[in-house]
């Protein structure tokens, strides 16, 4: 990385205090005389001036958001491991794809025999992912994985009344993302916890003792968090759909096994994709996500509205159908990742995406060798899309996983995530995808060993990092228990 | 001392005081330092049944959000109000004034540990 000093950046506000006037832009005069707004409005809708509103340059704006950029960490600045989020590269091409006019310029009230090309385009994306997931079909109705995990427990809820049967409780692993619990109890289902099996997987004899007429069925995450293969996952559905219930598939991890596996063949009814995750669409920043959800025969009937259909060479939208859930969210989702996501598999192709899932795996084994005797690995069941190590060697210096991340910062990488999955205490949870170079990860790696050694040698530094970024170490606790949210003129 | 022996414990690691017909319920110095520094905790309102083992709050650290459990069944009595702007004192005095909720004990509770069969309990889970 090239060296360059960073400073803390003042606030915006902050900047120019005395409020001198810049007088860099000027507005050139009024078409119109201008009028004093004391002359005719009542004074209860007048203000007096604000004193707080910043008074810059225009330079001086651009320097302060670009310095900002500049403290921000990114994808496109180095490797970021961050175990569950799968931050991979998002290619240009997609984004370039998604900026054409015929796309950004539509309307979602035009009528369909306006917007033929959109609606092929989504129509298409859903044959895709049926082929990637072996699934019966698609909605790419809902916003974000989460949003994806209640429209499928919603269907799975709708298909048990149509039947007449009123399950309670669905049954959810102590490894499973923490929106899995909250999306079920949302849908008006009980969570009922199943403690992993010494090798980090769903324990037969637990499930084989929970799942009763009371339960609607079992949510899992393929891979799961501890990136562990579910191996017994067709045995799972055969015995849940027995006793009638549903398999919900979380397919946040679908990164791992893209044309090596089909969740349709593992026995799901029904799974979300992240499309932000696999299909390298933009992560997050509370911005427009995707997280269509596919679904077995059984499903079908009670998929949300609108659906696309395709009749002739035509394509056209349901509004209406008595079965199903009902529409998840106004119009069509958020067309402009779906179209990021088409591009993205369109470019790679099917062998492409294998070989992206094999080198996510290969990555990820390759930092579990590296690391492994460094740092404690609970689960030892072969490695997927991302290790779990934790802090346990470290602690004997009195060094934890915050500061182990905390001092990543120092060698030009993003942290992995930690402390999570919470079964495994002080977790440090590492997933490279397949994006980097393996020279990157192998820097990564040296980069953590270079602070196991230091965790013995010097673990005061550890436990003071970072050192070289413009902040330091942050008191999370005073921010979590007093947080300053507005900035205040003095 | 990280396991008093007056109290008594559950294997979700609360700890129970009675007096009279209430009990007095906290987490063990073992869930706090498990936890970290909690930053917020969120308690039942006076007045509530209970049945043993349902869910009393939530306790949010820097970590995690993790519940805890009524160890008896019954009505909450009373919640310690300090903890909404002192949530810390659930780390810095967890047997005392980290206290959570008082509960007046209508029926049969969990079953409960001493401190000796605690102390095995948290050593067997490997801690």
């Amino acid at each position: 990385m090239k060296p360059r000093t960073l400073h803390d950046e003042p606030l915006i506000f902050e900047r120019n205090p005395e409020r001198g006037p810049r007088g860099t832009f000027r507005l050139p005069a009024g078409e119109v005389p201008p009028v004093d707004p004391r002359a005719t409005l009542p004074a209860e809708q007048l203000r007096e001036p604000l004193d707080l509103l910043p008074d810059l340059g225009e330079l001086e704006v651009v320097q302060h958001f670009h310095r900002l950029s500049q403290m921000n960490f990114a994808v496109d600045e180095g490797l970021y491991p961050l175990g569950s989020c799968t931050m991979k590269y998002n290619p240009r091409v997609c984004e370039r794809a998604c900026r054409l006019e015929g796309f950004t310029e539509v309307h979602p009230l035009e009528p369909d025999g306006h917007v033929q090309g959109a609606l092929e385009l989504m129509w298409e994306l859903e044959r895709a992912l049926v082929a990637i997931t072996g699934m019966a079909a698609v909605t790419l109705q809902p916003a974000a994985g989460a949003h994806g995990e209640l429209t499928g427990m919603l269907m799975i809820r709708k298909a048990l009344a149509a039947r007449g049967d009123a399950r309670q409780a669905v049954i959810i692993p102590d490894s499973a993302h923490g929106t899995n619990p909250a999306s079920a109890t949302f849908a008006g289902y009980r969570a009922l916890e199943i403690a992993s099996g010494p090798d980090g997987t769903v324990d037969m004899a637990a499930l084989d003792r929970m799942m009763d007429e009371t339960v609607a069925g079992i949510m899992l995450t393929v891979p799961n968090t501890l990136g562990v293969f579910e191996h017994r996952i067709v045995e799972i559905s055969r015995l849940v759909h027995e006793r009638g219930g549903y398999v919900y598939l979380d397919g946040a991890n679908l990164n791992a096994f893209v044309g090596r596996a089909l969740p349709g063949l593992m026995g799901a009814d029904a799974l979300h994709i992240n499309l932000h995750k696999t299909f390298s669409t933009p992560h997050g920043g509370g911005g427009p996500g995707a997280g269509p959800v596919a679904v077995s025969e059984a499903l079908v009937p009670y998929l949300p509205v609108p659906r696309v259909v395709r009749e002739g060479d035509a394509f056209r939208m349901v509004w209406e159908d008595e079965r199903s859930i009902g529409p998840m969210r106004g119009f069509y989702a958020n067309f402009l990742v779906l179209v990021r996501a088409l591009a993205y598999i369109r470019g790679m192709g099917s062998d492409g995406l294998r070989e992206m899932s094999e080198a996510a795996v290969l990555l990820a084994n390759l930092v579990r060798r590296r690391l492994e005797g460094a740092y404690h690995l609970q689960y030892e069941a072969p490695t997927l899309h991302e290790v779990v190590f934790d802090d346990t060697f470290q602690k004997e210096h009195g060094v934890t996983n915050i500061d182990i991340a905390k001092r990543l910062l120092d060698h030009g990488f993003h942290p992995p995530t930690v402390s999570f999955p919470l079964i495994v205490h002080g977790a440090l949870m590492i997933e490279p995808t397949e994006s980097p170079s393996p020279e990157e990860v192998e820097a990564f790696c040296e980069a953590m060993l270079a602070i196991a050694r230091e965790a013995a040698e010097d673990p005061e530094r550890l436990r003071t990092a970072p050192h070289g970024t413009p902040v330091r170490r942050l008191d999370e606790v005073a921010a979590a228990r007093s947080p300053v949210l507005r900035w205040r003129k003095e | 001392m990280s396991v008093p022996n007056d109290l008594r414990y559950t294997r979700t690691h609360e700890w129970v005081r009675e007096e009279g017909d209430t009990v007095v319920v906290g987490i063990t110095h073992y869930a706090q330092e498990q936890l970290g520094e909690v930053v917020y905790v969120e308690l039942p309102e006076v007045g509530r049944t209970l049945d043993a083992g349902e869910e009393l709050g939530t306790l949010e650290s820097v970590k995690a959000v993790s519940e805890f459990f009524s160890p008896v069944a019954g009505e909450v009595a009373e919640v310690n109000e300090r903890l909404d702007d002192e949530p810390g004192l659930v780390n810095d005095d967890p047997y005392g004034e980290g206290w959570l909720v008082k509960i007046t004990v209508s029926g049969d509770g969990a079953e409960l540990m001493d401190a000796a069969a605690y102390e095995a309990f948290l050593a067997e889970e490997g801690h």
